[in-house]
């Protein structure tokens, strides 16, 4: 029973395990084509301009991370410290390619996260302003 | 011995290439304009033209397609569906030579139509405007394939003193495949009748397999075109990797090299290619380092500046600014940053009245006014 248990809960793990490295690749795949040209390859953006994506502070919110891929963010934002003022349009990506790019950011660059991203996540964060 | 010649020729023309003077950017002290928000509250205004009577259409990325007259916002109707994806939207927008005869407007944007894979490619629209309304809305050209892939779309439209109607496809994240193969759509500067027949006398129409509307390739992503007001050639600017953003007269059946020549790398910072120039590939007449990303183009020319005659601006979406440069004998010899700081500069156009109106992401539709 208790083997069973074991067996089942360690599957369980390695599922998730396997769909979370899918889903990264999908993610680069996705970064490649529609965010590499100004946060570029090393997730570092453009000082001044651009805020990093790599070791910021800005993706320890989850939600605001995923609602700025999905609608889009203007104004300004803090990121370790230093104000961004700039834009980013909203990239008409499906909610399951928002949630594939979020999870190749926020496990890139020394980045990582607890949690695993999906659609159904996407589908539930609203426009309304945060 | 004829073949020895042509290597050093072909050899001098890679040492001119590498030659461009570097001009760094001038930003002034002190301005002699202010800048007047006209448009307030748009998105992503792509595009912008303007009629006869002084109004402005501006095409919004998203799909929207504006007519602002007397301080109002009409949104016109029956434009067809846009494909919203990465880089593509509604684009560019023109109006035909004779609008006032015919009521003729053009006008690109992605679009998932005439193909069997999912995804987009840019596709060139002419209709009537008539009552806020969209009529008799006809495609002229439809790139293919579709692809999923974002960026690269193009597309400007410009029309020359011949009425030929030109537009650009960028390569749509194809460089490999597409700007070199003249059987492939992207990476080229289209040339079409008013009607969207193919003119008998495109470079390419007795090439086997070609795409007859192909009037210059090896290009990257032109989102910037304009007639030059005095010898009536097209100019165009491109987008380039990191670094490399050109700006090409095109002439009929040319090569402007990407990706075998360019003055950029990858994003990352690798080598695309080693070479600049090659044989049988056009040089630029400009290249920027770093990229300003440039978008919108315009001459200025009869116009509200005096001290700016004859001299080109091109929008930079990613230093927030409108470029102006002074042109001799086909050099760029002075570069000064207009508008400094006021947004992602997307387009820009001197209207009728010769004025400079700005499209800028996320604000609206500047006019830049003179002081005094």
């Amino acid at each position: 029973m208790k083997i069973t248990l074991l067996f089942f809960f360690l599957s369980t793990i390695a599922f998730a395990q396997q769909s979370l490295e899918e889903s990264y690749e999908r993610g680069k795949l996705l970064y490649d084509d529609f965010c590499v040209r100004c946060h570029l390859p090393n997730g570092l953006g453009e000082s001044g301009l651009v805020p990093p994506l790599a070791s910021a502070d800005f993706l320890e919110d989850i939600k605001a991370t995923v609602h700025s891929i999905k609608y889009g963010i203007h104004g300004p934002i803090i990121v370790n410290g230093v104000e961004y003022n700039g834009s980013m349009s909203p990239m008409g990506l499906d909610d399951d390619e928002v949630a594939d790019v979020t999870n190749f950011i926020v496990n890139s660059w020394g980045n990582t996260s607890d949690v695993m991203i999906d659609e159904q996540y996407v589908k539930k964060v609203s426009e309304l302003k945060l | 011995m004829k073949t020895k010649h042509l290597f050093f020729i072909s050899l001098l023309q890679v040492f001119v290439a590498c030659g461009q003077t570097d001009v760094n950017i001038s930003v002034p002290d002190q301005t002699n304009y202010s800048l007047e928000l006209v448009v307030p509250n748009l998105e992503i205004p792509w595009g912008i033209a303007y009629l006869p009577d002084n109004s402005l259409l501006i095409t919004e990325k998203q799909g929207k397609l504006i007519h602002f007259k007397n301080g109002k916002k009409t949104s016109i109707q029956n434009v067809p569906n846009t494909y919203v994806r990465g880089q593509g939207g509604l684009m560019g927008i023109a109006t035909h030579p004779d609008f006032e005869e015919n009521k003729f407007i053009y006008f690109t944007q992605s679009s998932s139509v005439e193909s069997e894979e999912s995804g987009g490619n840019t596709a060139l629209y002419r209709a009537i405007l008539q009552d806020n309304a969209l009529q008799d809305v006809t495609l002229l050209y439809k790139a293919k394939p579709n692809t999923k892939k974002g960026t690269h779309f193009g597309s400007r439209i410009v029309f020359d003193n011949d009425g030929y109607l030109y537009f650009t496809i960028g390569d749509r994240g194809k460089r490999d495949e597409n700007p070199q193969d003249l059987s492939r759509d992207g990476g080229k500067v289209y040339r079409l009748m008013e009607n969207g027949d193919i003119p008998t006398d495109n470079p390419f129409v007795d090439v086997k397999d070609a795409k007859t509307a192909v009037f210059s390739y090896g290009h990257r992503n032109p989102q910037g075109m304009t007639k030059h007001p005095v010898t009536g050639e097209i100019w165009t600017h491109e987008h380039g990797p990191r670094g490399g953003d050109e700006i090409n007269i095109v002439q009929a059946g040319k090569n402007y090299g990407w990706p075998s020549i360019t003055y950029g790398k990858n994003y990352s910072g690798t080598t695309i290619t080693k070479d600049k120039a090659l044989p049988g590939m056009e040089q630029p007449l400009y290249y920027w380092i770093p990229s300003i990303a440039p978008s919108g183009m315009a001459f200025v020319h009869n116009s509200k500046y005096a001290d700016w005659e004859g001299n080109l601006v091109v929008g930079s979406l990613k230093f927030n600014y409108l470029e102006r440069l002074v042109i001799e004998n086909n050099s760029v010899v002075f570069r000064e940053k207009i508008a400094a700081d006021i947004g992602r500069v997307r387009d820009v156009i001197l209207g009728a009245d010769g004025f400079l109106y700005l499209a800028v992401e996320n604000k609206g539709i500047y006019k830049i006014v003179p002081k005094g």
